[in-house]
């Protein structure tokens, strides 16, 4: 044995190998089914909008953090994964302008005024979208028909408008299951919202789709599954109370569960890491809140749709759940 | 791994499930060790008071015979590990980069290196204060890698009882096989341990708790059990960091240590399985411990195994005599989860040496950069005694001991580094605690 240089390490000297780049990609990985199947439903608009807003993403990032002097840090795929799922969030045949607008603001001010990675208090992608569908409601709330017949060969008029224009929609637009149900008491039958055959965001088409990313993502260990589950479990169980007091003015549970973004939200928004509680019982509280805001504001709001501000108002808590909630000590607290 | 999924083996919330590693050596019987030219033999190689030479420079001496004796009762006596000549008694290299006191022993090349016979303990006849004292005068402290004196563990402080005495054979550290195969090949010497364990402590009962990748050393212990010992051996689910004391009197009571207290206070005292094994083997004899079993292993090593190795062997003595590779880059002592590395192969196999291992520079790579936290709460479901080291991380990095200290709950960290392990951050979570835990006992002892 010659003279061999010794490193010094402290313990563990083993890794399990897990790594913030390695659970990032796989959540864009559980994310690729449903973006697929929103382009088949809607096309052409469907990939360029889904392509806009991670282009967005991803140069909001690059730029604001080479211009703050450190390294680039969109090669840890966290700012992907805000891409794709604001992507999501959009109606399909928004402005492209728009689309980049609130790719920039969902970044810029979601993620990085905040101390970039770790310290996003809001998930940035709903920062951004929350921005959008105040700035332009009319736009936000405009949405595409499902399997229109020119899907794949042309794009919607609205697509290309000139920035700060108003954009001129062509005929062919639907109104939303939960649109349909608030102002014309229109139920949508449930196989339909299963497979995601109809109007609404890019991403909230296809609820097997969606449960589908989630459950390879829980499979992983890469996602807290009682977020998910408290979320959806809460809004049956209160639709179902409400179904159950009028049937005629409150909609199904089963509809409600599988209507709007709540799959997507409950999935892939409300469980982003950082912005969601730590411990079990804190992320059940948390997802029993996100359920309650929904259905309140669904049932009662001036929205058809809640989602998005409940998770919002969800991760401004969250902090203050773990504040609350910390794991029972080892040898602390109950009698041994 | 399949037996495992089976069966629900008993055991404990939270932890990990690290690579086990130990199929390289756990099937390789104890081999006896050869003598280094010359062994370095510390006076402190437990928690407590360094022992006092009782030898002088010069002086020849014979393997078993006493070099340094106990000072007080928070200490343990050292003996000789070879029939020699003590060369120098002064410095010796130490773990910690600090020198220390010690003796320089130069074997006889010649010598048969017979073991000297002591006053022997007989386990029928003997009182339990007897045997105590026969344990400590055997140098006795924990083999498992803690060090500390034996002895002083059986005494319960005023008012506690010791009613189990749980075996530690759970070795649940990656790559050490050393309990494994004592368990295998000295069965009889355990039992004799317990037997002995049991009458100086007047515990009712014992249990051996063994982690399920080890069910052959499991049966070996339960076939060869005497009728009339009042033990028992309990198949636990292999998980990291189940031999941890408190991980195992959970596992195998469902009692919880009281945060800061000691396991006596739920009527235990938990013993390594080698430790038993040594007492069962020197007692009779009235000898002392001169050598221990080491795993040496890791992919740097040529001819890995369970050896049996004088006290005071040189490490690069003993990685010579393995065929270490020169692409060795990192040794450290103990096992991959809680081992310290090493800067120097000066330093000597001290009774806390359950093994090393050599990584080459395959293993080591580079060292990940760290990430800010992403509250992803791996570590929240890793930490065994269900701390929040993403919490203690935060605080730490803005020097908040104290808060860490009296909200957090730092000072009950182990610091068995299963936080560490999972981080996807690669935030250097535990080695934070250790310094933070240094801090406060500091300003506290101000």
């Amino acid at each position: 044995m010659s003279k061999p240089t010794l490193e010094i390490h402290t313990s563990p000297h083993v890794r399990s190998g897990a790594s913030v780049e390695h659970i990032m990609r796989n959540v864009v990985v559980a994310l690729l089914p449903v973006s697929v199947f929103s382009v088949y439903v809607f096309g052409l608009a469907a990939l360029v909008t889904l392509t806009a807003a991670m282009v967005s993403c991803l140069v909001t990032e690059h730029l604001l953090t080479r211009a703050q002097g450190g390294p680039s840090t969109i090669g840890d795929w966290s700012v992907a994964v805000t891409g794709v799922i604001y992507g999501l969030t959009l109606p399909p045949a928004l402005p492209i302008w728009m689309v980049v607008v609130g790719g920039v603001i969902g970044v810029a001010l979601g993620k990085f005024l905040f101390g970039g990675l770790g310290y996003n208090a809001f998930n940035p992608a709903l920062v951004g979208r929350a921005f959008l569908a105040a700035a332009f409601p009319v736009a936000m709330t405009t949405w595409s028909a499902p399997f229109g017949s020119e899907r794949f060969t042309s794009l919607p008029s609205s697509t290309l408008t000139f920035p700060f224009a108003s954009p001129a929609y062509d005929a062919v637009t639907g109104a939303t299951p939960l649109a349909a149900m608030k102002f014309d008491t229109e139920v949508t039958a449930t196989a339909d919202l299963l497979m995601g055959m109809t109007a609404g965001s890019t991403g909230e088409t296809s609820a097997l789709l969606i449960l589908l990313g989630g459950i390879y993502l829980v499979a992983r260990k890469m996602m807290n599954w009682r977020i998910p589950a408290a979320i959806l479990a809460t809004v049956f169980v209160l639709s179902a109370a409400m179904h159950l007091v009028d049937p005629d003015i409150y909609p199904s549970p089963v509809f409600m569960l599988f209507a709007g973004s709540l799959m997507l939200g409950a999935v892939f928004m409300a469980t982003d890491m950082v912005a969601s509680p730590m411990t079990g019982v804190g992320c059940v509280l948390y997802g029993v809140l996100i359920g309650a805001l929904v259905v309140v504001i669904r049932l009662w709001g001036g929205m058809p749709e809640g989602v998005m501000y409940a998770i919002l108002l969800a991760n401004a808590v969250s902090p203050h759940i773990d504040g609350l909630i910390q794991p029972r000590v080892y040898g602390t607290g109950r009698a041994s | 791994m399949v037996s495992s999924w089976l069966h629900r083996y008993p055991s404990f919330p939270h932890g990990v499930h690290p690579p086990e590693s130990k199929d390289d050596t756990c099937g390789l019987p104890i081999r006896q060790f050869p003598f280094a030219p010359v062994l370095v033999i510390p006076l402190s190689q437990h928690m407590g008071q360094p022992a006092k030479p009782a030898v002088r420079e010069g002086q020849e001496v014979v393997r078993g015979q006493l070099l340094a004796e106990a000072d007080g009762w928070m200490s343990v006596p050292q003996h000789a590990p070879a029939t020699g000549t003590v060369r120098r008694i002064g410095l010796v290299p130490s773990i910690t980069g600090q020198m220390v006191s010690g003796i320089y022993l130069e074997p006889f090349p010649g010598s048969s290196q017979e073991v000297m016979e002591g006053t022997p303990c007989d386990v029928a006849t003997a009182k339990p204060g007897e045997i105590v004292g026969a344990i400590q005068s055997a140098g006795v402290v924990g083999l498992g890698g803690a060090a500390f004196p034996t002895h002083v563990k059986l005494r319960p402080p005023e008012g506690e009882t010791i009613r189990t005495l749980i075996l530690n054979g759970v070795e649940c550290e990656p790559y050490l096989t050393t309990d494994h195969r004592v368990m295998l090949e000295q069965t009889a010497d355990v039992h004799t341990g317990v037997r002995f364990l049991l009458k100086a402590t007047g515990a009712e009962r014992a249990i051996i708790g063994v982690e399920a990748n080890k069910l052959d050393a499991a049966e070996a212990l339960r076939e060869s059990a005497p009728a009339d010992l009042p033990v028992s051996v309990r198949v636990l689910k292999v998980k990291y960091p189940m031999g941890a004391e408190k991980m195992l009197i959970t596992s195998l009571l469902g009692a919880e240590v009281p945060s800061g207290g000691l396991p006596v206070e739920v009527g235990v005292v938990v013993i390594n399985v080698a430790t038993a094994a040594e007492i069962g083997r020197l007692l009779p004899h009235g000898r002392g411990i001169q050598e221990r079993i080491v795993t040496i292993t890791g992919p740097a090593v040529g001819r890995k195994g369970n050896y049996r190795i004088p006290i005071g062997t040189p490490l690069r003595f003993a990685l010579e005599q393995v065929d270490v590779s020169d692409d060795v880059s990192r040794v450290f002592l103990g096992g991959p989860m809680m081992g310290q590395a090493l800067s120097s192969l000066d330093i000597p196999i001290t009774k806390g040496t359950s093994g090393f291992v050599a990584f080459t520079h395959v293993e080591t790579g580079e060292v990940p950069a760290e990430y800010p936290c992403i509250r992803c709460a791996y570590c929240v479901d890793a930490c065994p005694i269900r701390l929040n080291p993403a919490q203690l991380g935060l605080l730490a990095k803005n020097a908040d001991y104290e808060r860490m200290a009296d909200e957090f709950h730092l000072m009950d960290c182990f610091e068995c580094g299963a936080c560490a392990y999972v981080c996807p951050s690669h935030i250097p979570l535990v080695q934070r605690f250790r310094l933070s835990k240094a801090i406060v006992r500091k300003r506290r002892a101000a």
